[in-house]
């Protein structure tokens, strides 16, 4: 600095010789520096520019692959359920329907009893003659007259006809009360096909509103289908929704892991020892996390094989027979593991007491080495969950699936998020470096406002000599 | 997936095949029953039971007694390297313990006080043993009396070694020049730490949760 100040002997002379020089130098340069700024901005600008472009065909080319992505799970997803729905339709036709031959047989039987009940009702037992009331006419005449030998003839025939008339009303009565024995066996075989019209109109309804759910699937199917944006958004927010539950229920399923890992790690140091390492973990740790890992793919095996989630296709593709075989061996082995484990918890509770009384011994607490009275219910309790544990654990499949095939599209909406930020701040610095070329320029141009000033002072009186020039010519 | 899996297999391979060293302890203690000092010994027994049930498997733990000549394996009292099983490490800290309860009840008062001799066993005993950590619990004055034609003008290497002199209790002559006291310590410190050894003392009892 002393040096700058230096080159004449006043100070402030050589600091006025050093602005000027470098004002006429930063002037004699500005062309150049213009380009420089302009040159370096704009080629940031542009590089930012064509990176955000960049961003955005990924960004796009990420959101085609999320939809086709939804849509196939979506689609996979509807297919099973419609699939599940016929196979219920099938399941009811199969079973209530499959008889229908029979139905029909005991309904015509009934209609058949019912029309010969009906039939031997509708016999009327013979009227008494009618001749009778002419026969009594004849024998009144009789008396009148005196004829006594007609008389007594017509009234002995009076006599038999009367007794004839009393046997057939007896006879009528008879038979009307068969008529409503008959009358009334009718009732049981008309309840029949009551229940039994009642039956099939209830199959017939449960199939009506079956057909109503598959039209309402196969209608969101048609939409999946056609890739409408009604159905994609659906399938996002649901896919969304199951991500979250399935994480909520998988962070549940690994709390219940950590519980039954707690259970055998420490008799697991029984087995193979408390102190012998792999890596930096102890043996122990690591044979009952194995246990616990070998139970939850026992687990999703078991949930394979009853086609109840479909991770492994090769599994739901088998032969019926060797998928049976599968369930039976995978279940045994679960249940032997979960016998270890309920074993293991025993022992647990064993060593547990037992490093409990030696605690009391060195501490010189003999009295605390009693074991207390219902010291069994924590050991029943502790076995029951070793036991239970790892069936419970099976059941991780099903979350496991759900977050597995929701993780894909979460994934995918996530990067989707993330380009679309990258792209926004790539085109925001890129307009950044535009506007700070202009902003470098002009900052140049403030120390430089006197020779600028002059120029175009200059400029102007040269615009008016040459506009002078021009009218005077 | 290959590769995942390879890189699993190298990881563990890796990790079982690196040599690693112990990290187990070893303890040995040596009780002082010389003199009056013998009245001292329920304390050490408080001792060496806090002791087992801070020791755990695979662990090492030996009581020696301090008497005339202390350089000898039948003064060890009782010793026991635990098992790796914890069932097993049970038992054997509740027979150790009985073994110090008997030694405790029968033990009778030495003429003699041979310190260094019980600290050449010890260290003798834990580098045999090949424990990660090896520590030296001394219950006694520090005062050591050696009868003629012992020779214990000898260094102990302790390089890798804890001593831990614990209760050291002031005789009447500490009482009347406390510089015999203090120069016993210093003179123990020094002999420790000249071989590399570590050095601590120990006289409140009721904190023993630094001990090991």
């Amino acid at each position: 600095m002393s040096f700058m100040l230096g080159i004449t002997p006043w100070p402030v002379l050589s600091a006025i010789l050093w602005i000027v020089l470098i004002t006429a130098a930063l002037y004699l340069i500005r062309g150049t520096a213009h380009k420089t700024i302009q040159a370096a901005t704009g080629s940031l600008h542009r590089s930012f520019k064509i990176a955000s472009k960049a961003v955005t065909r990924s960004e796009k080319n990420l959101a085609a692959r999320n939809r086709d992505v939804l849509l196939a799970a979506g689609r996979e997803a509807k297919e099973r359920i419609i699939e599940r729905e016929f196979d219920r339709i099938n399941e009811t036709v199969r079973k209530d329907l499959a008889n229908y031959s029979a139905l029909h047989r005991s309904l015509s039987e009934s209609i058949g009893r019912i029309e010969k009940d009906h039939q031997e009702a509708v016999d009327v037992p013979p009227d008494p003659p009618g001749w009778v009331k002419a026969v009594e006419a004849v024998a009144e005449m009789d008396a009148k007259e005196g004829r006594a030998h007609i008389g007594s003839i017509l009234s002995d025939i009076h006599k038999s006809l009367i007794k004839a008339h009393k046997e057939a009303m007896t006879a009528y009565h008879t038979a009307s009360a068969k008529r409503h024995k008959l009358l009334r066996h009718m009732r049981p075989d008309w309840r029949q096909i009551q229940q039994t019209l009642a039956a099939v109109g209830k199959n017939v309804d449960s199939l009506l509103s079956r057909s109503v759910t598959i039209d309402r699937h196969m209608q969101e199917y048609e939409g999946i289908v056609h890739g409408q944006d009604r159905a994609i958004s659906v399938l996002s927010s649901s896919s969304l929704v199951n991500f979250f539950v399935s994480a909520f229920v998988l962070c549940i399923a690994i709390g219940g892991a950590t519980i039954n890992f707690s259970l055998i790690a420490r008799p697991m140091a029984e087995m193979v020892g408390g102190t012998s390492l792999i890596g930096n973990f102890r043996t122990a740790d690591i044979a009952a996390l194995v246990i616990i890992l070998v139970e939850i793919s026992m687990g999703l095996f078991l949930m394979e094989s009853l086609r109840i989630t479909r991770l492994f296709p090769v599994i739901g593709a088998l032969p019926d027979k060797t998928r049976v075989r599968m369930i039976w061996i995978t279940f045994s082995i679960l249940f032997l593991l979960a016998s270890v484990e309920a074993g293991l918890a025993y022992m647990r509770e064993v060593l547990l007491h037992d490093e409990l009384a030696t605690s009391a011994i060195l501490r010189g607490d003999i009295g605390a080495t009693a074991t207390g009275e219902y010291m069994w219910i924590t050991t029943a309790a502790q076995m029951g969950m070793g036991f239970i544990l790892p069936f419970a654990l099976t059941f991780v499949a099903i979350p496991l699936e759900t977050f597995v095939h929701s993780l894909r599209t979460v994934v995918g909406l996530v990067g989707l998020s993330f380009l679309r930020v990258l792209s926004l701040l790539l085109r925001l610095l890129g307009n950044v470096f535009l506007y700070l070329g202009v902003l470098l320029k002009q900052l140049y141009d403030i120390p430089l406002f006197v020779p600028l000033w002059l120029e175009e002072r200059m400029a102007r009186r040269a615009e008016g000599d040459a506009l002078v020039g021009r009218v005077g010519q | 997936m290959r590769n995942l899996f390879l890189a699993i297999l190298c990881v563990v391979l890796v990790s079982c095949s690196s040599e690693t060293t112990p990290r187990n302890t070893g303890v040995f203690m040596l009780v002082d029953t010389s003199g009056t000092y013998t009245e001292e010994l329920d304390k050490a027994e408080q001792i060496i039971r806090y002791t087992l049930s801070k020791l755990d498997a695979t662990d090492t733990f030996a009581v020696a007694r301090i008497d005339t000549g202390s350089f000898s394996e039948k003064d060890i009292v009782a010793k026991a390297s635990f098992d790796d099983r914890p069932s097993a490490v049970n038992r054997q800290k509740r027979l150790f313990a009985q073994q110090v309860s008997d030694f405790v009840a029968s033990a009778d008062p030495s003429p003699y006080t041979d310190i260094t001799g019980g600290l050449l066993q010890a260290v003798e005993f834990l580098n045999e043993k090949g424990t990660g950590n090896k520590t030296i619990l001394i219950f006694s004055d520090l005062k050591e009396d050696l009868e003629d034609g012992y020779i214990r003008d000898i260094d102990v290497q302790l390089q890798g070694f804890e001593v831990i002199a614990l209760n050291v209790t002031k005789l009447r002559s500490d009482n009347i020049d406390p510089r015999e006291y203090l120069g016993r310590l210093e003179e123990w410190q020094g002999r420790v730490e000249k071989t590399g050894g570590e050095w601590r003392v120990i006289n409140d009892l009721d904190g023993l949760e630094g001990l090991l």
